[in-house]
């Protein structure tokens, strides 16, 4: 071990209580630090994983129509009226569908017919989104089949998969039958095969799942797809694949993170108030290291002195007193990722559910302990800075005498 | 003549900016053979102290020559000064000076340790040899602050040692003794000077002290004043 390890090693124990008050000092910033990231990386993924459950991470849809004057010349003064969009289908979509299959960021596409529609059972009439897909690759979007509370994912001709909402209030069940009317007139009679719980009280009363050529007969979009959802690999990307996507085929392409606009807003003030906070907490604890090596070069001026005397070079004291304040941040970590554990395990136990299930899992990664103790070591030495600069600026003649 | 271990020219050595200077040592030349035992005597303020650190390579003179084994250290930079400083004087100061977070062991290897960097057995068992000499062999393991005050000394003599300094310079060692450990740690001294062949620059108020050395230089206000042998200190070589 070089001569500076050993002295900076030696001066820490030998100053026991100090080293030990600032050790616990630094763990329990760090915990602060480590437990609120842990904390909010979870609750954020939570959230987003909840939000993102019933839907798709990019939507494409057909563009607009636009009302164009008949006389271009401008003479006339006209106001043009906007036009009301029909429901239509996407044009070329097989080839748009296979063209993306094929980019990297793309995890899946799925057409989907969709239009409002009637469903009605007995006395019971409610409105409902009507959805006709490829379960394989809508399964792939949106995870339907692990979402089922009961029955299957099935929706050959002639059958449905329904929300929980839904079948309560049509009073259906597994097996039943439903009449669903779309807004053409063209109406069907299905059985319901499946019950989903997507976790969105207004989703599991709207939804209604059918094959896709079932959806295309009843929303008159025979051979059309009304929009192509997609999944990506990485969520933070879904803006930009979006905005590409929208440039290459002149579809509207809208991302979840353009949809749930107010949403993402929230997160991404959430992070900036805990970097905030962060940022503080790890600026309190440089300054309890400095302040503490700041004491400790004066206490040991003598010793600087000497080991001046003896060929100690100036470079070698500042290293010397950088290495005490590393050495005190990785400590420090260390104790405060421990202590961050504690915490999360015990929050994990209070943060309930009223059903008694955990509020949400958070996942401890190691890396963060690695990144905590990398980070803590940095603050250290940057701490120690000053005070290992006043060491190494000590004039030997004065320690000494003094 | 041989070499000189130290030789001074018209040393001055002045504090304070342009307009307020004041000057301590007035042109000061000596110059100090080999194997020489000298003790440098004087009142309070006279500047022994502040010669002793020139000497020491702790401080730089105003003016002046300033050689120290050959080397003339004018035109050396910090680092320089710090690595002849650490390679060819040895320091002995009035109150021991040991580090009390090593060892007495330790101690006595800490300039070898600081020369090389890195820790390894032949330093450990120079540090053996050299408290053995100074009669510590036993308690080599022992805590620096655990030790008694003469042993104290005698582990800092040690460490003064532990690069074969060509000159060792003492502050008062015994000033802060009894008696009877006063006259171990000096005895002590002067075996390592008969012994070895080291130089030693001794500061010291002590007349019983300075009248044992070969050599007594006196220092009033910056300046020496006498020079001269010392007959009963040549004499005790002998003994």
């Amino acid at each position: 071990m070089p001569f500076e390890w050993i002295a900076a090693l030696r001066f820490l124990r030998e100053g026991r209580m100090q080293s030990l008050l600032i050790i616990v000092g630094v763990g329990v910033g760090v915990a602060v630090i480590v437990f609120m990231s842990a904390l909010l990386s979870g609750l954020q993924a939570n959230l987003v994983r909840r939000t993102l459950s019933s839907q798709a991470h990019i939507v494409l849809l057909p563009a607009e129509e636009v009302a164009r004057p008949q006389d271009a010349s401008g003479n006339a003064a006209v106001r043009l009226q906007k036009q009301a969009q029909r429901l239509r289908s996407i044009d070329q979509w097989q080839t748009i569908r296979d063209r993306l299959q094929g980019w990297p960021e793309i995890l899946a596409v799925s057409p989907v017919a969709a239009g409002p529609a009637f469903a009605v059972r007995g006395d019971a009439s409610k409105a409902v989104t009507l959805l006709g897909i490829e379960p394989e690759r809508y399964n792939q979007v949106i995870a339907l089949e692990e979402r089922l509370v009961a029955g299957r994912l099935r929706v050959a001709a002639g059958e449905a998969v329904i929300g929980i909402e839904l079948a309560k209030d049509l009073g259906a069940d597994v097996g039943d039958k439903l009449r669903i009317s779309s807004a053409q007139g063209d109406a069907e009679t299905l059985t319901v095969t499946g019950l989903f719980d997507l976790g969105n009280k207004a989703v599991n009363a709207r939804n209604v799942y059918v094959g896709l050529r079932t959806g295309q007969t009843l929303l008159d979009l025979v051979g059309g797809v009304s929009n192509i959802d997609l999944a990506l690999h990485d969520l933070d990307e879904a803006e930009v694949v979006a905005r590409r996507i929208a440039a290459e085929t002149g579809l509207i392409a809208d991302s979840w993170i353009r949809t749930n606009a107010q949403f993402v807003t929230a997160l991404s003030s959430q992070r900036v108030s805990s970097n905030v906070i962060r940022f503080f907490v790890g600026l309190s604890v440089a300054f309890g290291i400095a302040s503490v090596l700041v004491v400790s070069v004066i206490q040991r001026s003598k010793e600087i002195g000497i080991l001046r005397a003896m060929g100690a070079t100036r470079a070698q004291m500042l290293r010397i007193f950088l290495l005490q304040g590393g050495i005190v941040g990785f400590f420090g970590s260390l104790l405060g990722s421990a202590l961050a554990w504690c915490f999360l395990l015990l929050w994990q136990l209070m943060a309930r559910n009223p059903d008694g299930t955990p509020l949400f899992v958070i996942a401890f990664e190691p890396a963060l302990v690695g990144i905590a103790a990398g980070g803590a070591s940095l603050v250290g030495i940057l701490a120690a800075l000053l005070p290992a600069r006043r060491a190494a600026r000590l004039d030997p003649v004065v320690a000494i005498r003094g | 003549m041989a070499e000189p271990v130290l030789l001074l020219d018209g040393i001055r050595k002045a504090y304070g900016s342009a307009e307020t200077e004041f000057e301590v040592l007035h042109g000061i030349d000596l110059r100090l053979e080999r194997g020489e035992f000298a003790a440098l005597i004087g009142p309070s303020g006279s500047g022994k102290s502040t010669l002793l650190n020139l000497i020491g390579l702790l401080d730089r003179p105003s003016r002046g020559l300033l050689v120290i084994d050959g080397e003339d250290t004018a035109a050396l930079d910090d680092t320089a000064l710090t690595r002849l400083r650490g390679e060819r004087i040895g320091f002995v100061f009035q109150h021991h000076h040991l580090i009390p977070a090593f060892t007495a062991e330790e101690n006595v290897a800490m300039p070898l340790l600081i020369a090389r960097g890195r820790p390894d057995a032949a330093m450990f068992a120079r540090a053996g040899e050299l408290l053995a000499r100074v009669g510590l062999g036993e308690r080599r393991h022992h805590a620096a602050n655990r030790l008694s005050g003469g042993q104290q000394q005698r582990v800092a003599i040690a460490r003064a040692l532990a690069m074969s300094p060509s000159l060792v310079l003492a502050d008062e060692p015994t000033g802060n003794l009894d008696t009877h450990s006063a006259d171990e740690v000096f005895a002590l001294l002067r075996e390592v000077n008969v012994q070895l062949g080291t130089s030693f620059l001794i500061v010291t108020h002590d007349p019983r002290l300075a009248g044992r050395c070969d050599r007594i230089i006196e220092l009033v206000d910056g300046a020496i004043v006498s020079d001269r042998p010392n007959r009963a200190g040549a004499d005790l070589r002998g003994e």
